[in-house]
C-alpha cells in the first residue's frame, strides 16, 4: 500500500492566558491508501483540532505552529489559500459530529450537494443533480428524488448524516475525515452508517481518518489506531496490537475500563484523577499526574517514541525502561459491543 | 428627467416587483404558508396597509395637462397625479368645517358646499385631499430610508461579524461614534448640510438609524459563523464570499423582514418629529400637524386639520406595528419549520 497522507511534528497552538499552549503537540502519523486510521481519545484531547489542522481550518485564535502535512508528497501547509480550497472537498473531505446543524436550514438538500459538486467539477446543474441522486442511492437514502427537494428540517438525524456523507463523497476524495460521525445518532443508525462507510471505502478506495472516543467502533472499523492524550499521540499501531497488546499505561487503563471486558458484579476499574486542562499540562509526560508508574523522570522529560515492533509505537518512559506492566487488553473481538 | 416621469417609472417598477414577488410567494410553500398565517392573524391591518399603499400609488402616477383644471394657470402646466385630479377644482377661499356649506368665519357661502368631508384649511385646501397625499410621503420616507439603512447595516454588520478582528473593531468604532452623538442633533446637522429635501431627510434618518440593526446582524452573523454548516461549507472548499451570500445572508432573511417592518413605523414617526422642528418633508402628516397646531388656539377651535393628519398617521403606524408583531411570530424560524 502506498502512503496517502503523512503528518510530521504537527503542532497547533492556542493562546491561553498569555501562553501559547500546544493543543496539538508534535503529532506524527501516516495514512496509507484505502486504510482506516482511528484517532482515539477523550473529549478535548485535540482529536478534532488535529483534523482541522490537516484541513487548515483551525479556528481563531489558534494557529498551526510547525510541522508538515503531506498529501501524496505535497505539503498542504505550504499551499496558497486558493490551492488549499481546491484540496478541501476535492481531495480531502470532512464530515462532522452534529448532523442536525451541519446542513444549511434554508437550502434544499439537493442544492447543497449540487453546490459541492459544482465547486470542484465543471458540470451543468442537471448533471450535478443526476450525480447527486446517484450518491443518495449509494449512501442508502430511501426515496432519493423526494429527499433532493427536501429541506434539512424535514429529514431525520440519520438521513441528514447520510446527506453529509453524500456531500463529502461527491467529489470522490482520497481521504475522508470523519469527526465522530455517529456520536449524535442512536445505536441502530450508528451501525448502519458505519457499515455504509466501510462499504463505500471498498467501492471508492478512499482512506478514512476516523475520529472517535468509542473503542467499540474502533474495533469494528479501524485498520490502525492512534491514541491521543492531552494533545499528544501516546501510542499507535495496528488495531490488533493497540487493542490487544496495549503498551502505554493510559491505553491499558482505557481498555480495562471498557464494560465488555469487566468482570460482572465488580465495580468498573477507572483511571484515577481527571484530564488536566491545557493550562495545567505538566512539563514531562502529560499522563504523569495520573499514572501509577510515574517517576521523577516522567514529570521532567517528555518521553520519546519507543517502538515495540515496526508498527507499534508508544511514548512512555516506563515502556522504554521495561518497567511497564505486561501488555494488557482483551481479545480485540471481545472488545466489540 | 422630470420628477413626475421618474415617479411614474418607479411605480411601474414597484408594480412589476410586487407581481414577481407574489409569484415567488405562491410558488414556495414556505412563503405562502407564512403569508397565509399572517393573513389569518392580521386581516384588518393588512387591508389597511393595502389601502395606504393604493392611495400612495394613485398619488404617484401623474402627467401634465387635463381639462379639469380649467382656468387654474399654475395647475394646468404642472404634473398632476390621479389623486390630485380626483380632488381638482374644489378649492375654497378659507376655512370650512367638515361637510359645511358656509365658511367658518363670516358665514359666506362655499363654492362647493357639502363636498369637503373633512373640511378645508386656512388656504381653502381640502383636508381629506391633504391627508391622503400624506400617505405617499410617509411610505416614501419609511421605504426609502429602510432601503438605505438596512443594506448599510447588513454590509457593516455581516462583515464585522464574519471576519472579526480589525474589521470588527472598525465597524464598532463607527457604531459607537454614531451612538454617542445625540440622534436628533445629528439629524438636524445632516439635514442642514444636505439641504431640505425628501431625499436628504431619508439619508439623514438612515445614517442615524442603521446602527441598531447593524448590531443585531453582527451578533447573528457571529452565531451563524460558528455553526457546523458553515464549517462544513469551508471544509468543502467554499470561498468566503460564497459562504456569506449563500449561507449567511439567506439565514438572516427573517431578521431583515422583521426589522424592515418595525423600522418603517419608527421612521414615519421620526419624520413627524422633524416636521415639528421645521425640517420635515413637504406635504407630510408631520407638517400638517405642525401647521394645525396654531389652529388649535382659535376660538371656536379648528380641530379637523390636526385630527385628520393625526388619525391618518396613527392608522398607518398601528397597522404596520400590528403586522410587524404578527410577522415576528410567523417568521420565527422555529414556527416556520413546523408550518411544513
Amino acid at each position: 500500500m502506498s502512503r496517502l497522507l503523512s503528518v510530521e511534528g504537527l503542532t497547533t497552538r492556542f493562546p491561553l492566558a498569555g501562553v501559547h499552549v500546544p493543543i496539538v503537540d508534535e503529532s506524527t502519523f501516516a495514512i496509507d491508501r484505502g486504510e482506516v486510521l482511528a484517532l482515539v481519545g477523550e473529549s478535548g484531547c485535540g482529536k478534532s483540532m488535529t483534523a482541522l489542522s490537516i484541513m487548515r481550518l483551525v479556528p481563531k485564535p489558534g494557529r498551526i505552529h510547525s510541522g508538515r502535512v503531506e498529501l501524496l508528497g505535497r505539503d498542504l501547509l505550504g499551499l496558497s489559500v486558493t490551492e488549499m480550497r481546491a484540496v478541501r472537498g476535492g481531495r480531502i473531505s470532512m464530515i462532522f459530529q452534529e448532523p442536525m446543524t451541519s446542513l444549511n436550514p434554508v437550502m434544499r438538500c439537493g442544492d447543497q450537494v449540487v453546490e459541492a459538486i459544482r465547486l470542484h467539477d465543471e458540470v451543468s446543474r442537471k448533471d450535478a443533480l443526476a450525480r447527486c441522486r446517484e450518491l443518495f442511492v449509494q449512501v442508502g437514502i430511501p426515496d432519493p428524488d423526494a429527499r433532493l427537494r427536501a429541506y434539512p428540517h424535514q429529514l431525520s438525524g440519520g438521513l441528514k448524516q447520510r446527506v453529509m456523507i453524500a456531500m463529502a463523497l461527491s467529489t470522490r476524495p482520497e481521504l475522508l475525515i470523519a469527526d465522530e460521525p455517529t456520536t449524535a445518532l442512536d445505536v441502530t443508525i450508528q451501525a448502519q452508517i458505519l457499515r455504509q462507510l466501510l462499504e463505500l471505502r471498498r467501492e471508492i478506495g478512499m482512506s478514512i481518518l476516523l475520529i472517535t472516543h468509542d473503542l467499540g467502533i474502533v474495533n469494528e472499523l479501524a485498520d490502525r489506531v492512534a491514541v491521543m492524550y492531552a494533545g499528544r499521540i501516546i501510542e499507535q499501531g495496528e488495531r490488533t496490537d493497540v487493542l490487544g497488546r496495549a503498551l502505554h499505561p493510559y491505553t491499558q487503563g482505557l481498555l480495562r475500563s471498557m464494560p465488555a471486558l469487566a468482570t460482572p458484579g465488580r465495580r468498573l476499574p477507572e483511571i484515577p484523577g481527571v484530564v488536566p486542562s491545557p493550562a495545567e499540562w505538566p512539563m514531562g509526560c502529560r499522563f504523569a499526574t495520573r499514572c501509577q508508574l510515574a517517576e521523577d523522570r516522567c514529570r521532567r522529560e517528555v518521553p520519546g517514541a519507543t517502538a515495540r515492533s515496526d508498527n507499534h509505537v508508544a511514548s512512555c518512559h516506563a515502556v522504554e525502561e521495561g518497567r511497564a506492566q505486561a501488555p494488557a487488553g482483551g481479545e480485540p473481538e471481545g472488545a466489540a459491543r | 428627467m422630470e420628477a413626475w416621469v421618474f415617479s411614474n417609472i418607479v411605480v411601474a417598477i414597484l408594480i412589476t416587483a410586487a407581481v414577481g414577488l407574489t409569484g415567488v410567494v405562491l410558488r414556495s410553500r414556505m412563503w405562502s404558508n407564512a403569508f397565509l398565517s399572517l393573513w389569518r392573524r392580521r386581516r384588518v391591518a393588512i387591508i389597511a396597509i393595502g389601502f395606504y399603499v393604493l392611495v400612495a400609488l394613485l398619488d404617484s402616477v401623474s402627467w401634465v395637462g387635463g381639462e379639469q383644471f380649467g382656468e387654474d394657470a399654475v395647475a394646468k402646466y404642472q404634473a398632476q397625479s390621479i389623486l390630485d385630479r380626483a380632488f381638482a377644482g374644489i378649492r375654497e377661499r378659507s376655512y370650512s368645517a367638515p361637510l359645511a356649506s358656509v365658511e367658518f368665519y363670516g358665514g359666506a357661502p362655499l363654492v362647493h358646499p357639502g363636498r369637503h368631508l373633512l373640511g378645508t384649511d386656512l388656504l381653502g385646501r381640502d383636508v381629506l385631499h391633504l391627508a391622503l397625499k400624506g400617505a405617499r410621503v410617509a411610505l416614501l420616507i419609511g421605504g426609502l430610508t429602510s432601503l438605505i439603512a438596512i443594506p448599510l447595516a447588513l454590509l457593516f454588520g455581516v462583515s464585522a461579524g464574519y471576519f472579526g478582528g480589525r474589521i470588527d473593531d472598525f465597524v464598532f468604532f463607527i457604531m459607537s461614534t454614531l451612538a454617542s452623538m445625540p440622534g436628533l442633533l445629528l439629524l438636524i446637522t445632516l439635514i442642514m448640510v444636505m439641504g431640505k429635501s425628501t431625499f436628504s431627510v431619508c439619508i439623514a434618518l438612515a445614517v442615524t438609524g442603521w446602527v441598531g440593526f447593524c448590531r443585531v446582524s453582527r451578533g447573528e452573523t457571529i452565531k451563524l459563523r460558528e455553526l457546523e454548516y458553515i464549517s462544513a461549507a469551508r471544509a468543502l472548499g467554499v470561498g468566503e464570499m460564497r459562504i456569506i451570500f449563500r449561507h449567511i445572508l439567506p439565514n438572516l432573511a427573517h431578521l431583515v423582514i422583521i426589522t424592515f417592518v418595525l423600522m418603517f413605523s419608527g421612521l414615519v414617526l421620526s419624520e413627524a418629529i422633524l416636521s415639528w422642528l421645521g425640517i420635515g418633508v413637504d406635504g407630510s402628516w408631520g407638517q400638517m400637524i405642525d401647521q394645525a397646531r396654531d389652529e388649535l388656539s382659535r376660538d371656536p377651535i379648528v380641530w379637523w386639520n390636526i385630527s385628520a393628519a393625526g388619525s391618518a398617521l396613527f392608522g398607518l403606524i398601528l397597522a404596520v406595528n400590528f403586522v410587524g408583531d404578527a410577522l415576528r411570530d410567523v417568521m420565527d424560524p422555529r414556527t416556520l419549520r413546523e408550518g411544513e
